[in-house]
């Protein structure tokens, strides 16, 4: 069956139908391509919202304080609820069954200036936990750790960007930099994967920001992590206790929504994987549907091929082919146009992704792929239904008594 | 060398039965050339079909070179085809995607030979109906009576106990057929056994035999002078 006239037969065949080799082909490689684009634009998007929402640690919730908007306990409305350091004791000795790390955040916009180059910055003055919650990646030194805080040094870790800005090639580590008045001596410096205005920030530990802003206790914003392992379901319990407590603490009415807010990261993340998953499912239906139609081309075109060939069939049957040798002619031409076609398709597909690239990022579309398994899979099953609805036709042509056949015109 | 014995056969027409063959009973020996004759309707088409193996009587015995043709399936059939009978249509039934030469040479690829020796003997049979020099055209580069004579070629390539031929002059011109059945005689003038179905009077009579056909039943079966093809051949 597989010899080598055999497949001199079906080249001649397919070279002498171009036509009909192209239509099959066509159908098969467009389907192919098609699934390719739209399963790699699919996970260019998902990409696109790892991109943004996965940077950051996710098991993080966000405390601001607010003003409140209701009287409670002979407290008037519209008080400005403050944070200070009090509070992040007090947390860390009610939660520790939740709490991973916690860590203050003070930002500042700052000129800050080494010898004649100078640049506005946000500076961050926070705790050593915070480098878990942004992920930073140390790239020279070290990090802001508890004796920073302890001491109130005078020492800055550097986004890698603010190296490049205020230093140009050289080394910025172990050089003082003036930072709204203060020197600050640079003990480190970082990289960050959530862009180019991650790393133009530059931490500082915020006892030494409370020092420069009249020794004062006050925090802007409270980060804190929970145990990855309490869950999703535990990450709502806490936050709810959270809130619970610090209202107390605070005296803010328990229904008063404005004296406290918490940005839970979770429940955000939660959400926006939804909202990625319902898009990647609107993109599997579109795929799924590409490769359904593709089949059903790809069956139309075999059974026209077979009726266009009843006639040549009858012939070949009159000449001694077994039906045996029409179907397996028949089959072969089909998988080896189907097989090669589909190849060609996933292979444009790949490369037009391939070549999409980063070119599409405005449309949130980043770095499209498509998992070479399933390409493949996808392939393979156009070839085998392409193989079945050819073969139903086939073996109908094969029974035909060949002076029916013939008597086709 | 063919015996058909009680041989009838109906086609079912909607709700209607239309009897074509009633009953037939004859011999062709080895050698013979044989005109199978009536008016359209008669039968003569659907007998042959059925000595050629490509439809199968209802009722009726046929034995070919000994073998009782009966029950077989369509595998079976197809290698019997291949190696026993011969074909030649009205219509030539070329493939047209193929050359003469290859066109030739297809019965032999079902015979399982080799690349190499199937076109050596293609091209020897193209030779003898006097097409070497247009082995390498496609059919729709051919006249008519071109592609008869390859169509006779592609019958001949296989040796085959009986060649069945069915209006095989319908679709040429009286010159051209002449010519034909010139190659037809000359064919049988080396033993082979033909069989040729026509309603032309004159091809008939080219022929040794000529059995007539009327409304399923052979009405005449008779042994004639025959007329040499090549008195109308320059």
């Amino acid at each position: 069956m597989f010899s080598r006239d055999t497949w001199k037969e079906i080249f001649l065949s397919i070279r002498k139908n171009k036509m009909r080799t192209f239509l099959a082909g066509f159908t098969v490689a467009l389907g192919i391509l098609i699934f390719v684009s739209l399963v790699g634009l699919s996970n260019g998007l998902k990409n696109t919202f790892n991109e943004f929402f996965r940077d950051d640690a996710t098991n993080v919730f966000f405390l601001f304080p607010g003003r409140t908007s209701m009287p409670y306990k002979g407290y008037k409305s519209n008080r400005q609820i403050e944070f200070d350091n009090s509070d992040l004791a007090d947390i860390k000795k009610t939660f520790p069954q939740y709490l991973e790390y916690i860590t203050p955040r003070i930002s500042r916009g700052a000129l800050v200036s080494y010898k004649d180059e100078s640049n506005n910055y946000t500076t961050r003055a926070i705790g050593p936990g915070h480098q878990f919650n942004e992920k930073t990646i140390m790239m020279k030194g070290r990090y802001i750790n508890e004796e920073d805080i302890k001491n109130k040094t005078k020492y800055a870790v550097i986004g890698r960007l603010v190296e490049k800005d205020l230093f140009g090639d050289k080394n910025a580590m172990g050089k003082y930099v003036d930072m709204g008045g203060s020197a600050f001596k640079v003990i480190g410096v970082f990289q960050d994967d959530g862009g180019d205005r991650e790393e133009r920030n530059i931490y500082i530990p915020y006892t030494t920001r409370q020092l420069i802003e009249k020794n004062n206790d006050e925090i802007d914003q409270i980060i804190l992590a929970f145990k990855e392992e309490i869950g999703y379901a535990g990450a709502m319990a806490f936050e709810v206790s959270l809130r619970k407590f610090i209202k107390e603490k605070k005296y803010v009415h328990p229904d008063d929504e404005n004296g406290l807010f918490i940005r839970n990261v979770a429940d955000q993340l939660q959400q926006n994987n939804q909202f990625a998953n319902v898009i990647a499912m609107v993109f599997s239906v579109f795929a799924l549907g590409t490769i359904i139609a593709g089949i059903i081309g790809i069956s139309n075109i075999m059974v026209f091929v077979v009726k266009e060939r009843t006639k040549e069939l009858g012939i070949r049957k009159a000449l001694g082919a077994t039906p045996r040798s029409v179907i397996g002619t028949i089959l072969l031409e089909s998988v080896f146009i189907t097989t090669i076609s589909g190849y060609v398709g996933m292979l444009l597909g790949v490369f037009l992704l391939r070549s999409i690239g980063d070119k599409l990022e405005d449309y949130f579309i980043m770095n499209p792929y498509i998992d070479t398994g399933l390409a493949i899979f996808a392939t393979i099953l156009l070839i085998v239904f392409g193989a079945l609805a050819g073969y139903v036709p086939a073996r109908r042509a094969a029974r035909i008594k060949p002076i029916v056949a013939l008597q086709d015109n | 060398m063919i015996e058909i014995k009680d041989l009838h056969k109906s086609y079912q027409m909607g709700s209607n039965s239309l009897h074509v063959l009633k009953g037939l009973n004859f011999k062709v020996s080895e050698g013979e050339l044989v005109a199978i004759m009536g008016s359209s309707g008669s039968g003569k088409s659907t007998l042959l079909n059925i000595l050629g193996m490509l439809d199968v009587a209802d009722d009726g015995e046929y034995i070919l070179d000994g073998v009782t043709i009966k029950n077989m399936n369509e595998t079976k059939a197809a290698q019997y085809r291949n190696k026993f009978l011969g074909f030649i249509f009205q219509s030539f039934n070329l493939i047209n995607y193929k050359t003469a030469l290859e066109n030739v040479a297809l019965p032999l690829y079902y015979q399982g030979m080799g690349r190499k020796a199937r076109q050596e003997k293609a091209l020897k049979y193209l030779e003898q109906v006097g097409l070497k020099e247009w082995s390498h055209h496609l059919p729709n580069e051919l006249s008519g009576g071109q592609k008869q004579r390859v169509a006779i070629a592609r019958a001949m390539v296989t040796e085959p106990k009986v060649l069945l031929a069915d209006e095989l002059t319908g679709a040429l011109d009286s010159k051209t057929s002449y010519e034909v059945m010139d190659l037809l005689q000359t064919i049988n003038d080396l033993g082979n056994t033909i069989l040729v179905v026509t309603h032309e009077e004159d091809i008939a009579h080219m022929c040794k035999r000529i059995v007539h056909l009327r409304d399923g039943i052979i009405v005449k079966d008779e042994k004639i002078k025959q007329v040499r093809a090549s008195e109308y051949v320059q």
